[in-house]
């Protein structure tokens, strides 16, 4: 048996403010303050003790992480000061790239769905982003929250803050070109610093 | 006024707590002059205001009796109450000190009756009681006060009180002129013993303490298990006056964490275990006391204590720092958290929430000389520059978190190099 713990030093090098992860002394504050405590399986303190036990699949398999609503209450509190909303996205972000993440969990998707669509053109479409959302657990339920919210859309619809042209492509930025050059760079920037060339 | 009143062959101690008074006991039981100033208006300190002492659970007030004792009959030690240091220049072996006097407006005269006390009638928040009880304007400071001499608080001179006081002394010891006064002294060393002070537990927001009546503070609940205390030693809820039965003690309160006190304060653990047996003494088999720890530092013998408390049924421990309190609608604390042993999330109601307190050196309110070298908490390690030029010590609580038996190891070493310093400066001085 090896007393070198693989996972925790796979975290420190690949996860972003990973090397924190070891300054935690399970004191708990950071899961007694958190808003969303009670809903989760695995508040931060479990996860950073399980990363320290080498529970791998556990912990990016967890769907804790996406969970975080980025409400600071932990950092504000931790003693040790822990960057833990950073930590935590940082797992969910590595569990994502290395396709560990709970498939279907609803932030996940949208958090794909959106980046996909902000990337094609450089601007959100917000009504092909809505439709995507609406529709993304089948037709029939699509079709059920469509006509649910279908005051808001036509109210949106006559004070001109929804466009049904939109639907059709939408518009973009002028220098396309450029701009998916930044994002493409982007990545390979992302890609060689967390190790994901190879 | 400004007078000579020492020689570069003495000693200046300031403080005098239970480390100020050690080590001026000891430098002058070695022959040394001793100057011991002190900045309120008795001797003794924090330690004066503690209920019992851990492990063994003894009373302050036999330590004290010990030391005044020693005090009383020792000609070298000039005790100066009252006083506060202004500044200080020169260097090792040659210091120049000017201190402040206050006026206490009660002068040697006073047979401590305590006439002036009856006469008047008003009050102020009283400063033995940590903000618990109001005492008269013309007061002791507390049994053990040393000197056994009553204060005019300044409020009430100039005032019709003030008379009143005047006029009931017997032996004509108030004297309201009193001014305060400058003092220039020439001493060898100085030893800072200017002890510790709880932290503003009101800063650590998620606990409520300037919300919520009954989260107190460890030193208050000293002051409530105390028969000399505001309850008479009984332990009763701040809000309603009923008595506590169900106690929390919260550790880690301002310590070890990087956004109060970054040092563990050491001494909460043990001051807490000690005063779950407070609860013990007052409610019996009755009683239940919760410890909410990230971990207990019982350090070395200490130990025994802790494991005879953790087989008190009447105490039981949990691990985990407690997140937030709350207040129900009958004022009862309640604690919020997740514990470490198991990860179970819990919402507990308690009587009474006492805050272990962490130690934060008294010195961060005052100006200490700019060559003193203090830690990044604020703790005294001694004087800049090379050692042999050191002339000024920090012993006690001022120079580290300390329990008041390492406090008198402490102060003693603290003695000892003061002591060092005289006795080269006299050689020179013979040369």
């Amino acid at each position: 048996m090896s007393y070198q713990n693989n996972f925790l030093k796979e975290v420190e090098e690949r996860v972003e403010e990973g090397h924190m992860v070891k300054m935690c002394m399970q004191c708990g504050v950071c899961a007694g303050s958190c808003p969303f405590g009670p809903d989760w399986e695995h508040s931060p303190q479990k996860i950073f003790m399980m990363i320290r036990a080498g529970k791998r699949e556990e912990v990016l398999g967890s769907d804790s992480m996406f969970m975080c609503t980025s409400c600071y209450n932990c950092i504000v509190r931790c003693p040790r000061e822990l960057p833990i909303t950073h930590i935590m996205h940082g797992l969910a972000n590595y569990a994502h790239r290395i396709g560990m993440a709970p498939k279907g969990q609803p932030t996940r998707v949208f958090a794909t769905m959106f980046w996909n669509n902000l990337t094609k053109k450089g601007r959100v479409n917000e009504l092909t982003l809505t439709l995507g959302l609406y529709f993304k657990d089948g037709l029939v339920s699509g079709i059920k929250t469509a006509f649910g919210m279908q005051s808001i859309g036509l109210g949106m619809l006559l004070a001109k803050r929804l466009n049904p042209m939109e639907i059709f492509g939408g518009h973009g930025l002028k220098d396309l070109k450029g701009f998916h050059a930044i994002v493409a760079k982007a990545k390979e920037i992302e890609d060689r610093k967390k190790g994901f060339t190879a | 006024m400004t007078a000579s009143i020492a020689t570069s062959q003495a000693i200046l101690v300031v403080g005098g707590g239970i480390s100020g008074m050690t080590a001026a006991l000891e430098a002058a039981e070695c022959g040394k002059q001793v100057i011991l100033a002190e900045k309120t208006p008795t001797l003794g300190g924090r330690t004066a205001l503690l209920y019992r002492y851990f492990p063994k659970m003894c009373h302050p007030t036999c330590g004290l009796e010990i030391n005044l004792r020693r005090l009383k009959g020792n000609r070298k030690v000039r005790t100066m109450t009252m006083t506060e240091v202004l500044a200080v220049s020169g260097r090792r072996g040659d210091y120049t000190v000017t201190l402040k006097v206050s006026p206490r407006y009660v002068t040697e005269n006073c047979t401590g009756c305590g006439d002036c006390a009856s006469a008047v009638s008003a009050e102020i928040d009283n400063p033995y009681e940590y903000g618990l009880a109001k005492t008269r304007a013309a007061y002791l400071p507390h049994a053990m006060a040393y000197p056994q001499r009553y204060v005019i608080d300044p409020s009430i001179v100039g005032t019709p009180e003030g008379e009143k006081a005047k006029a009931a002394c017997k032996v004509g010891a108030v004297d309201l002129e009193m001014k305060e006064e400058t003092v220039e002294i020439k001493v060898g060393a100085v030893i800072w013993a200017t002890g510790w002070k709880p932290y503003d537990a009101a800063k650590i927001q998620p606990y409520g303490y300037d919300r919520y009546a009954n989260v107190i503070t460890s030193l208050e609940f000293e002051r409530l298990a105390d028969p000399h205390g505001p309850t008479g030693g009984k332990i009763l809820r701040p809000s309603d006056g009923k008595p506590a039965k169900n106690i929390a003690f919260i550790q880690c309160a301002g310590s070890r964490d990087e956004n109060h006190l970054r040092h563990c304060s050491r001494i909460c653990c043990m001051a807490s275990l000690k005063q779950t047996q407070y609860v013990r003494e007052s409610c019996g088999d009755g009683g239940k006391s919760t410890v909410y720890y990230i971990d207990i530092r019982a350090i070395d013998r200490l130990e025994d204590f802790y494991a005879m408390v953790w087989n008190d049924p009447t105490v039981s421990f949990i691990k985990s720092k407690v997140a937030e309190i709350t207040e129900d609608k009958d004022a009862n604390p309640v604690l919020h958290g997740v514990d470490t042993e198991g990860y179970h999330r819990y919402a507990t109601t308690h009587d009474l929430v006492v805050l272990a307190v962490g130690m934060e050196p008294e010195a961060n309110g005052i100006r200490l000389p700019d060559d003193m070298l203090l830690d990044s908490s604020g703790f005294i390690e001694g004087c800049k520059g090379a050692i042999e030029d050191e002339g000024m010590f920090g012993a006690g609580a001022a120079s580290s978190p300390l329990d008041v038996n390492r406090s008198v190891q402490s102060a003693t070493a603290a003695a000892l190099r003061a002591i060092k310093v005289i006795h080269k400066t006299a050689r020179t001085e013979k040369v």
